[in-house]
């Protein structure tokens, strides 16, 4: 529908999408101005999960910090939690013992697995198809199963520590890891025929929900999003932390923009992600899992700290200021989805009701990540 | 003829009825949390009684002693109608059914034609419903289930006509009767004259999908982008009611498909089977449940098409198929003979 | 005119496929544990609420009052009180109360524990309508596992 159509017609309503909403996935309220079913104005609003996450870095210890990094984006809960402990082990200098690195690699990217089902299943609910959830759940299982027996946690782990991690794995954890792969490369052909391949899924999605490079750019959008609109960007190649640099994994990137690029691009990951378990686990050195020098209390050197890690869904950036205390002056967190979900106001412009809603689940949106 | 004799039988076939639409309603939904279930391998009821199977009494009992809440601004004497308007015109209907031979509460000439007529109020309750619940999602999605029907009633009759123009009847007991003997001689084959065969089947079926509502054409409910659409605001029987209208509605659209096109109450063997012969309700049920089954299976697999993708879908392949179907077919009636 | 043939024979097999792929997982046993009837065993590393940890030797618990876990303790839930007692060396235990309505299973307390006195309980079966109820002694909580 054109704009000019859109503005000869005068019957406009409101309609809150939200914040109870079975489409928005929590608490996010989206304000609609609707023309019919073309969405003339669509305005997130935000705050209804603040938590003040942020004020909370600044005064508690950096240890004690840890725990709220599970908390933000609860799917992929590692990624934060592999990103403070970096930032923190950048800042006060701890050298991390090489096993724990591999362990990890290998934890945090099968928690990006674990999100990508998650996402995967939420999404086509989201379209209407009920089945490909619980399929997605069955194998997600094993993951919070496998990740259980490590960290003690299902959902929200903070299993990192500066220095390490908080304990060792097992080789059953190894094996069973590996089981779990191989189970799922089996199951994704089902994935793809019942879900990727299907008419109406494909209609739903190739050609809906155009994001431009340039509009990634512009509200800096990352992960998935910005990979879907052509950008070869990936926190794990561009500014390599942890063993990355010794492995050997492709980036998916889709030229089409469209919804069914993300989702091409997160399904492909899915596949990257176990292809990143799989070397790891083949070259996982014996060895401690905790630095030995690791001071008590740690008081960084007073300045101003910056890290970034791919999350499941973007770059996750923390920034700290240290003034030599125990405590941090300044946090601030970067976190993708706020920046992800900012150009929905623009990319919806114009759209039908129920694409719009199918753009906003490629988006991926955690909301307790939104608002920290 | 003894007017007495006739009241009885009337008397029987009205409680028959509305046993048979509200008890097939009722068991259909535990057929489709059932059946939902195992595909998605989980159990789904199982605690009120074996197998869950007094789930759907559980249901009812609950929904019936639940309050029936009238939020502010509706209209109310509309939005009491509607509920209404959904079942009554569903039970209606199956006054015309055949289900064998004799069993057919009123052997009407034009039986076709009030099947259609009746089946159209249908989309009148989720109009008026979606309009008297003030509720902008309901609105939206009594506005979709509009043209989603006024779309798909096209194709499906200018099939059904096709099927008339083959059988020379609107009576669907002569329909059938016409289809009498093994499955070569059902409609879905090209024998009888039906140019396009299985693909007018698989259109019809498509259609009857459609005007059901049932997903992947469930735009009017699509929980996911309007809450629950026109029945948002329902709450105890009325909710009840559109729920039971509902699968009502599938067992009208599959027993309709079956009297078209797969023969109704005629055996597909060719050779009398022991105990179960060559016609009989019994076929026709097993043909009927069949198809239920195949409508369940196809909601929990697929996801829900767009407004525009079915528009497209109706316009663009439908109508031209069915519309030539009608042609080829009358041509190959008159070929046949 | 092809390819909208084509469209519609590809677009129709892909539907088949759809439904060939549910009904064949229909017949396949189902993967979900009927919860009130059974149970998973929790993982050794499972976190539960903690718990003060029973020494073998002593039967008793091993707290030394030194309050590293309180101090510790990103959400301030845990309260231990220790008094000074006639003939005893150092302080001793006479209450620990966890508030587990704050407590985010960090873990914090239990790595801060000098004498290894706490660990996390397989308790997972927790429901209340009252807050209270997530106040526990856990002093209290150790002489009734006796």
């Amino acid at each position: 529908m054109s704009s000019q159509a859109l503005s000869q017609n005068k019957e406009r309503f409101e309609l809150n999408l939200g914040p109870q909403h079975p489409a928005t996935h929590g608490v996010l309220r989206v304000k609609l101005l609707m023309d019919g079913e073309y969405i003339v104005n669509a305005e997130p609003v935000l705050g209804y999960i603040h938590r003040m996450h942020e004020l909370m870095g600044e005064n508690r210890t950096w240890a004690q910090y840890l725990p709220n990094m599970g908390r933000l984006d609860y799917l992929s809960a590692l990624s934060y939690n592999l990103g403070y402990v970096e930032l923190v082990e950048k800042m006060a200098g701890i050298e991390v013992p090489e096993r724990a690195e591999y362990i990890r690699v290998i934890t945090t990217e099968l928690n990006r697995i674990s999100s990508h089902l998650l996402w995967f299943g939420a999404f086509v609910l989201d379209l209407g198809g009920f089945t490909p959830l619980l399929y997605a759940f069955d194998d997600r299982e094993q993951i919070l199963d496998l990740l259980e027996a490590v960290t003690g946690a299902r959902l929200t782990y903070c299993y990192f520590r500066f220095g390490g991690c908080y304990n060792d794995v097992e080789d059953n954890f190894l094996s069973g890891t590996l089981a779990f792969i191989k189970r799922l490369r089996s199951r994704m052909p089902m994935y793809h025929n019942l879900v990727t391949k299907n008419v109406i899924l494909m209609q739903r999605l190739e050609g809906v929900g155009p994001i431009s490079a340039e509009m990634c750019r512009k509200y800096g959008a990352t992960g998935p999003v910005l990979r879907g609109s052509g950008v070869n960007y990936d926190v794990r190649k561009n500014e390599p932390y942890s063993i990355y640099p010794e492995i050997d994994f492709d980036v998916p990137v889709y030229h089409e923009c469209d919804s069914m690029a993300r989702y091409n691009v997160r399904m492909d990951e899915i596949d990257q992600c176990m292809r990143i378990i799989e070397q790891a686990i083949a070259k996982i050195p014996e060895g401690p899992v905790m630095a030995e020098k690791v001071p008590k209390m740690i008081k960084p050197e007073p300045g101003d700290y910056y890290h970034t890690v791919e999350a499941a869904r973007g770059s996750f950036g923390i920034r700290a200021v240290s003034d030599g205390k125990n405590q941090a002056y300044r946090m601030k967190l970067r976190s993708p989805t706020f920046s992800n979900l900012s150009l929905y106001q623009e990319a919806s412009k114009g759209m039908l009701l129920a694409d719009a809603l199918a753009l906003m689940g490629s988006l991926d949106l955690v909301i307790p990540e939104i608002d920290r | 003829m003894d007017l007495g004799i006739n009241v009885v039988e009337m008397v029987i076939y009205l409680v028959g009825i509305i046993a048979f639409a509200a008890g097939n309603a009722a068991y259909l939904v535990w057929v489709e949390r059932k059946g939902a279930a195992h595909i998605q391998r989980r159990t789904g009821p199982k605690e009120v009684g074996p197998f869950g199977l007094l789930q759907p009494l559980a249901d009812g009992a609950k929904l019936m002693s639940k309050q029936i809440i009238f939020p502010d601004g509706v209209d109310k004497p509309l939005f009491m109608l509607a509920p209404l308007l959904a079942m009554v015109p569903a039970i209606m209907i199956f006054v015309t059914i055949p289900f064998s031979e004799t069993l057919v509460a009123r052997d009407i000439n034009i039986g076709l034609l009030m099947i259609f007529a009746f089946a159209s109020v249908n989309i009148l309750a989720l109009l008026i419903g979606g309009w008297a619940s003030r509720n902008k999602y309901a609105v939206i999605s009594a506005a979709r289930a509009v043209s989603q029907n006024v779309a798909y009633e096209i194709p499906m009759l200018v099939i059904t006509i096709t099927i008339v123009l083959i059988t020379g009847s609107m009576n669907l007991r002569e329909i059938v009767a016409s289809q009498a003997g093994p499955f070569w001689h059902w409609n879905i084959l090209p024998t009888n004259g039906n140019f396009l065969g299985p693909i007018t089947f698989i259109m019809f079926f498509i259609c009857s999908l459609a005007e059901t509502n049932r997903a992947p054409f469930d735009l009017g409910e699509a929980e996911s982008e309007l809450i629950a659409g026109f029945h948002t605001e329902y709450s105890s029987m009325g909710f009840g009611l559109f729920f039971m209208g509902e699968y009502a509605n599938i067992v009208i659209g599959a027993a309709l498909t079956t009297i078209l096109f797969l023969g109704g109450w005629y055996s597909p063997f060719p050779e009398t089977i022991p105990y179960l012969g060559t016609a009989g309700a019994w076929w026709f049920l097993v043909k009927m449940y069949l198809l239920i089954w195949t409508v369940v299976l196809i909601r929990w697999t697929y996801p829900r098409v767009t407004l525009w993708s079915l528009l497209n879908l109706s316009w663009k392949i439908l109508i031209p198929f069915s519309l030539l179907n009608l042609l080829a077919s009358a041509g190959l009636v008159k070929f046949l003979g | 005119m092809a390819g909208y043939f084509k469209n519609i024979l590809s677009g129709s097999w892909s539907l088949i496929v759809g439904l060939s792929i549910t009904q064949k997982e229909f017949f396949k046993k189902p993967v979900t544990l009927q919860y009130p009837w059974e149970s998973l065993e929790m993982s050794p590393r499972f976190r539960g609420h903690i718990q003060l940890v029973k020494d073998a030797e002593s039967g008793t618990h091993r707290c030394i009052c030194c309050g590293m876990c309180e101090k510790g303790c990103p959400s301030g839930c845990i309260t231990v009180k220790g008094e000074k007692q006639e003939g005893v060396k150092g302080k001793v235990l006479v209450g620990y109360d966890l508030d587990f309505t704050k407590c985010s299973l960090c873990g914090q307390c239990i790595e801060n524990c000098k004498p290894a006195a706490i660990e996390f309980s397989k308790e997972y079966n927790l429901a209340s309508t009252r807050k209270e109820d997530f106040h526990y002694d856990l002093l209290k909580r150790l002489k009734e596992q006796k």
